[in-house]
């Protein structure tokens, strides 16, 4: 459990930072102004709950990854040799990833084919990634017999799973936003999604590169 | 650049005119928070059934035969489960959340309204799976609301087929419809608060239920992935919780899993829970005293410190459920240390609502009735924690109706007080109508001195040993008659409590249809909520104009002012402005 | 008004109610009265606290209610009295922590000379075992238990050949040793608590678990489960008998070692079917029963079942009660079975009997009784052929007017209430769940309708 606390403590040092921020020993009794600044965060709802959203599933990854650690040394444990091809996948989640990115720049120098060129690609690659994942999936073990045998092959099964559907949803996003360009919406109001969208996915791939480090290493 | 708050920006609010679109598929908090409210009572009333079925049959072992093992064991387990989450929680933070937290902040409505309406729906659909389980072969599940494994999943238990995994799936799609309405709650507080509402001038219920989100949205994920891991345990056979273990005489297949794993997740969850239930409850109480006494809630920055510290703390206590689990007994040291740091700033709370009340002006409503009795009650259950949080005090009364006496005290009837004074407070505003005073007291009287002899006595019977989630004491050499008397009391109090609860709702259900035509700000209250232009207020909240708030949430009676509030959006007074004595000691 | 006066009675009430209380600690029977002084303690501080907080808050109602042309104070906050009030409860917060972690910090280290005992727990019952000479308990392994190793003692390691196995659920301690209760399930959690000894502690499958402590009084204690483990659990009952040194030593050296159970020779059933003729009269050449003789069927029973049956009626452990008459009866002709070898034999032989099915007398609602037997199953098993890892006999196709029987003495006392009667007092539990007369018929007339498979007979015969 040791690294979800210190997650929730990283978590709620930043809270506390932020609330120190917001002037929480103001003695709000005394002064009357109508102010114009409440302390709110100058930026769209939208991004804060993405943030929120994603402190939320660090919270589910750690969990799970403390789950691990601690089963680890429980017993009947033995380790997972790593399909070569989830490095072929890493690889293919650092373009998708490098692809959102690159739809977020083409959308600030309002190149509106080129955002829609690279947010196409990142979809792509991202679907390809979970094809991979499949493919691990059977490489790791052909039947439901090797889910039961092995702690560690069932959870290389729970963490890629749990990472897969975060990405499947991610997906839907990024489907909608597609849809949007296809539908004609204006550049400006697009960055926005395009934004989040390459948000998201770097943090995925940030899950996706611990949890395979975890079954790397740990 | 001016300020303009998320809630007034050019794109037009949601305004849908069909009677489904308004009440049913509907957008609009105040909506969402009456549908929350309405489904986790009713889920709650299920609950206090089961809790009078199995006081039965403890009150009168042998007699109601139509309640056999199977059946308590499963009584005691959903009874527990559907009044923490599908209850407290969803009605403090779906429920007064979302109704308060908008209103309070000044905002139009919530930051992301149709991600706030499926968080309902999927609420429901969390409900109804829950629900369906009472009607599976074998029943709901009975492992006791800990669901701690091997016996949640194997023969011996009831429900330990189809009961379990429901039950599961339930609490995962509650977790994801907490979530939705997680990520609005936080965002809304951040973004949406009005102009001039700065943190430190939020009303007390908004920094509770604020806190408790939090510590929601990063708690039940613990909860997700304990049931994600249990259910592969039950249906593909993984061991994860699971060592090897025989089972009815026959070997599983499981070999390796640690049962302390779960437990050390699920508290992980569990214990910051109780604050998710709790911190609410703290936070309305404050204003309800605060309202009701004329007077500014004392130190309110304290206050806000301990709300934040007690969030912070509830992380690194969670293992005090486990003091006798057989985990690694050094731990007890770390964490009866962290849990008795935490009763400070509680201890700090409990104060300053005592003396909110010192030097006040009490008025004596219903709902200052619940707050007071919450104070008695809280204090009650808080002071018995004490025992329970030290380990070695711990130990010979763990497992023992001393623990269920502590926590339905701290985490029962407490927070059930709150939410009834805050049903009292707010039905004026939520409905328009007033409610009959006389009935309100009845139900007061009967529920605090009701749930006061129930569990008074079974503190006592905890310190004899009379064990928890025991169908039957049977002859027991160390337990005399006595107790089987007062086991019988106690089920005749609790059945006079379960019927008070009838008053409450035939009051509220006749108040709705007859009850006297209530004037906008009934209590004379300062938070923005009571100064909305129409009551109930209408969709979008405020009319053409957003409020401007002017002052925090509690200026009550303060020295020089014509009334004894000033409402928070009221311009500053340039005789009263910055001249005037505040009263302060430094 | 109303509320301030009814706040200082209730003060007042329950301050009364605790020191008047008919309901307080058991008298200890070990070591930790500082548990019981750190209870105490901690009972004056929080006590001082709830009087005076609420009697405080009972005076700020009363004297602060609202009057006519009453103004309430302003007064946001007061740092100094915030400081003094944390101050305070800190300091009374440490005073009970502290002690609290000194006594745990005696808990937490086992003293060097405590013997070991380790306490096995299953649903829904109790057994122990004991290291022998050697003072060490031998390897044990879930996968090794077998009906001849209940407690999956591994054979191949010399430590476990002298440990003492006790399978029956009454422990004795010797008085004023230290002892290590060392916690083993085969199954669930459960939980090892003697109210009188204030400490207990879970039982974790997969893992060992432990106490400590020094038993202080001569006596006999309840051994509860205090973990939810299943639907008997209210019924996992055990007994710890704390002993002078020599009753203790008597009591040990009647017990059995793992390689004396081990050396027992497999019982002869053709050594018993000399013994049986004695049997025969009532019960019939086949083991068929009789129910004008009052003799049930017994063929195709569990030869373990028979045994411990035997065996009470032998110690008076059973038939002993004055309404019992039918086991009054049976008292006698078990007492003509000279010694454990024929018990044993002659178990073995009824057990290999083929027997008929009994022929049904009862009648009943067979849906009632099948929903009734929900509570039944996990022990007897799904078609009531038995479980011997339960101790639970088989049902089916037995004598149904027997079974009814022996149901209404369980429920009346009958069966099931002598001390040494361990698993029919978990059954006297059970049978209390049956309402009436109806409930019993309507549960014999399902239990009729169940047939076992062979195999599963065999397994449960054989102790599978």
């Amino acid at each position: 459990m040791s690294n979800t606390v210190i997650f929730t403590a990283l978590a709620s040092g930043v809270i506390v930072w932020f609330l120190i921020a917001s002037r929480l020993t103001a003695k709000s009794w005394e002064s009357q102004d109508e102010k114009g600044d409440v302390g709110a965060i100058h930026t769209a709802p939208e991004r804060i709950g993405l943030w929120i959203f994603m402190a939320v599933v660090t919270s589910l990854f750690s969990l799970f990854i403390s789950a691990y650690a601690m089963r680890m040394h429980v017993g009947a444990w033995c380790h997972i040799t790593i399909p070569n091809i989830l490095w072929v996948n890493s690889l293919v989640l650092v373009a998708a990833s490098i692809a959102m990115q690159r739809a977020r720049w083409a959308a600030d120098h309002g190149s509106r084919s080129g955002a829609r060129a690279a947010l196409v690609m990142g979809g792509m690659l991202s679907v390809a990634f979970l094809a991979g994942q499949l493919v691990a999936w059977q490489q790791v073990g052909p039947s439901v017999y090797f889910i039961s045998g092995s702690p560690a092959i069932a959870f290389f099964y729970v963490l890629s799973a749990a990472h897969g559907l975060h990405l499947i949803g991610g997906l839907w996003v990024l489907g909608r936003t597609v849809s949007r360009f296809a539908a004609g919406a204006e550049l400006v109001d697009l960055r926005l999604s395009l934004q989040l969208c390459s948000v998201y996915w770097h943090f995925l791939l940030l899950v996706w590169l611990v949890v395979f480090g975890v079954l790397l290493y740990l | 650049m001016a300020y303009v708050a998320i809630a007034d920006r050019d794109a037009p609010i949601h305004d849908p005119h069909t009677f489904f679109l308004k009440y049913i598929w509907s957008q609009d908090h105040k909506v969402i928070a009456i549908q929350y409210a309405i489904v986790a009572i009713s889920v709650g009333l299920v609950a206090l059934v089961l809790s009078g079925l199995m006081r039965l049959q403890l009150g009168f072992p042998g007699t109601f035969h139509f309640i056999e093992p199977q059946d308590y064991y499963q009584f005691i387990t959903m009874h527990g489960m559907i009044m923490v989450i599908y209850l407290l929680t969803a009605l403090f933070l779906g429920g007064f959340g979302n109704y308060l937290i908008p209103l309070m902040c000044g905002a139009r409505d919530m930051v992301f309204p149709y991600m706030n309406m499926l968080s309902f729906w999927v609420y429901l659909l969390a409900v109804l799976v829950l629900m369906a389980s009472f009607f599976v072969p074998g029943g709901p599940t009975g492992a006791g609301w800990t669901l701690y494994p091997p016996q949640a999943i194997t023969q011996g238990t009831p429900g330990a087929g189809l009961g379990i995994i429901l039950m599961l799936i339930s609490l995962g799609i509650f977790i994801v419809a907490f979530t939705m309405g997680g990520l609005n709650y936080v965002t809304t507080v951040l973004q949406a608060r009005c102009r001039g509402m700065t943190l430190m001038r939020m009303p007390l219920s908004v920094w509770g239920i604020f806190m408790a989100t939090i510590l929601g949205l990063l708690a039940f994920p613990a909860l997700l992935v304990s049931a994600v891991m249990m259910t592969l345990d039950s249906t593909l056979g993984t061991s994860f919780f699971m060592p090897a273990v025989m089972s009815l005489g026959e070997k599983l297949g499981h070999n390796g899993g640690s049962p302390l794993l779960f437990q050390h997740l699920f508290w992980f969850f569990g214990h910051p829970e109780v604050y998710i239930v709790a911190l609410p409850a703290f936070g309305i109480v404050s204003d309800l005293l605060s309202t009701h006494a004329r007077k500014n809630i004392f130190g309110y920055r304290m206050m806000v410190w301990a709300i934040i510290a007690i969030g912070g703390l509830s992380f690194v206590v969670w293992a005090h459920h486990m003091y006798v689990s057989g985990m690694n007994p050094y731990f007890g040291f770390f964490f009866a240390t962290t849990t008795l740091i935490i009763a400070i700033p509680t201890a700090i709370k409990v104060y300053n609502w005592v003396l909110t009340l010192w030097k006040g002006d009490i008025h004596l409503t219903v709902p200052m009735m619940f707050a007071i009795g919450f104070i008695f009650t809280f204090i009650h259950g808080g002071l018995t924690g004490l025992f329970l949080g030290n380990v070695t005090v711990d130990l010979p009364l763990s497992d023992t109706y001393f623990v269920v006496a502590h926590f339905h005290m701290v985490m029962g009837v407490s927070p059930i007080l709150v939410v009834f004074g805050a049903i009292y407070h707010w039905f004026p505003k939520i409905t328009g109508r007033m409610w009959n005073q006389k009935l309100g007291m009845v139900h007061f009287w009967m529920t605090f001195l009701g749930t006061y002899a129930i569990y008074l006595p079974m503190h006592y019977l905890g310190i004899l040993g009379v064990p928890r989630r025991y169908y039957a004491l049977g002859n027991t050499d160390f337990i005399p008659d006595s107790v089987h008397s007062i086991n019988a009391a106690i089920t005749i109090s609790a059945l006079i409590v379960a019927a008070a609860q009838l008053v409450f709702l035939f009051n509220m259900i006749m108040s709705l249809r007859k009850g006297e035509k209530a004037p906008p700000n009934p209590w004379r209250a300062t938070t923005l909520e009571w100064q909305t232009p129409d009551t109930p207020p209408k969709h979008g909240n405020w009319g053409p104009k957003l409020p401007v708030v002017h002052r925090w949430a509690y200026d009550y009676s303060v020295p020089g002012a014509k009334e004894d509030f000033i409402p928070q959006n009221e311009p500053v007074d340039p005789k009263l402005g910055a001249g005037r004595d505040h009263g302060t000691h430094r | 008004m109303a509320i301030a006066v009814v706040l200082v009675l209730l003060v007042v009430g329950s301050v009364i109610f605790h020191f008047m209380s008919p309901w307080w600690f058991t008298p200890i029977a070990s070591n930790w009265g500082t548990m019981d002084d750190t209870v105490i303690l901690t009972f004056w501080v929080t006590g001082i606290v709830f009087v005076v907080v609420n009697l405080f808050l009972a005076w700020s109602v009363m004297r602060y209610r609202h009057r006519k042309g009453q103004k309430a104070d302003y007064e946001p906050e007061n740092k100094k009295l915030e400081w003094w009030l944390t101050g305070i409860t800190t300091v009374g917060v440490a005073a009970m922590l502290a002690p609290g972690l000194f006594v745990w910090g005696k808990f937490v280290v086992v003293p060097k000379e405590a013997t070991i005992v380790e306490a096995v727990g299953q649903q829904w019952h109790w057994s122990f075992r004991l290291p022998g000479q050697n003072g060490e308990l031998g390897f044990t392994d879930e996968s090794l238990i077998t009906p001849d190793n209940p407690f999956g003692v591994d054979p191949a390691d010399p430590n476990g050949l002298d440990d003492i196995l006790i399978a029956s659920p009454e422990l004795h301690l010797p008085i004023g040793k230290p002892v290590k209760v060392l916690l083993r399930s085969k199954d669930v959690l459960h939980n090892f608590t003697v109210t009188q000894f204030r400490v207990k502690m879970d039982i974790v499958p997969g893992m060992i678990t432990y106490l400590w402590l020094t038993p202080t009084v001569i006596g006999e204690y309840e051994l509860m489960c205090e973990e939810l483990c299943g639907l008997a659990h209210f019924a996992m009952r055990g007994r710890v008998v704390v002993d002078s040194q020599e009753a203790y030593d008597t009591w040990l050296t009647s017990q059995s070692t793992f390689s004396q159970t081990q050396a027992l020779a497999a019982a002869d059933p053709a050594a018993g079917a000399t013994q049986y003729a004695v049997c025969m009269a009532c019960h019939g050449p086949a083991g068929e029963g009789n129910q004008a003789l009052n003799a049930p069927r017994i063929a195709g029973q569990s030869a373990w079942y028979l045994q411990r049956q035997l065996n009470n009626f032998r110690a008076g452990v059973r038939g002993a009660h004055e309404q019992d008459t039918f086991g009054a009866q049976m008292r006698a002709f078990a007492a003509m079975l000279p010694d454990d070898t024929a018990i044993r034999n002659v178990a073995a032989h009824i057990a290999s009997l083929p027997g008929s099915m009994a022929q049904s007398t009862v009648t009943g609602d067979v849906n009632r009784g099948k929903t009734l037997y929900s509570n039944c199953v996990a022990c007897h098993g799904a078609s009531a052929q038995g479980i011997w890892a339960l101790n639970a006999p088989r049902l089916a196709q037995m004598s149904d007017w027997y079974l009814e029987r022996q149901l209404n003495n369980f429920r009346s006392g009958i069966r099931g209430a002598h001390r040494q009667d361990y698993y029919g007092r978990q059954m006297a539990f059970m049978a209390d769940v049956l309402a009436d007369e109806r409930a019993i018929d309507d549960l014999i007339s399902y239990i009729n309708t169940l047939k076992p498979e062979d195999n599963q007979v065999l397994a449960s015969r054989r102790g599978f």
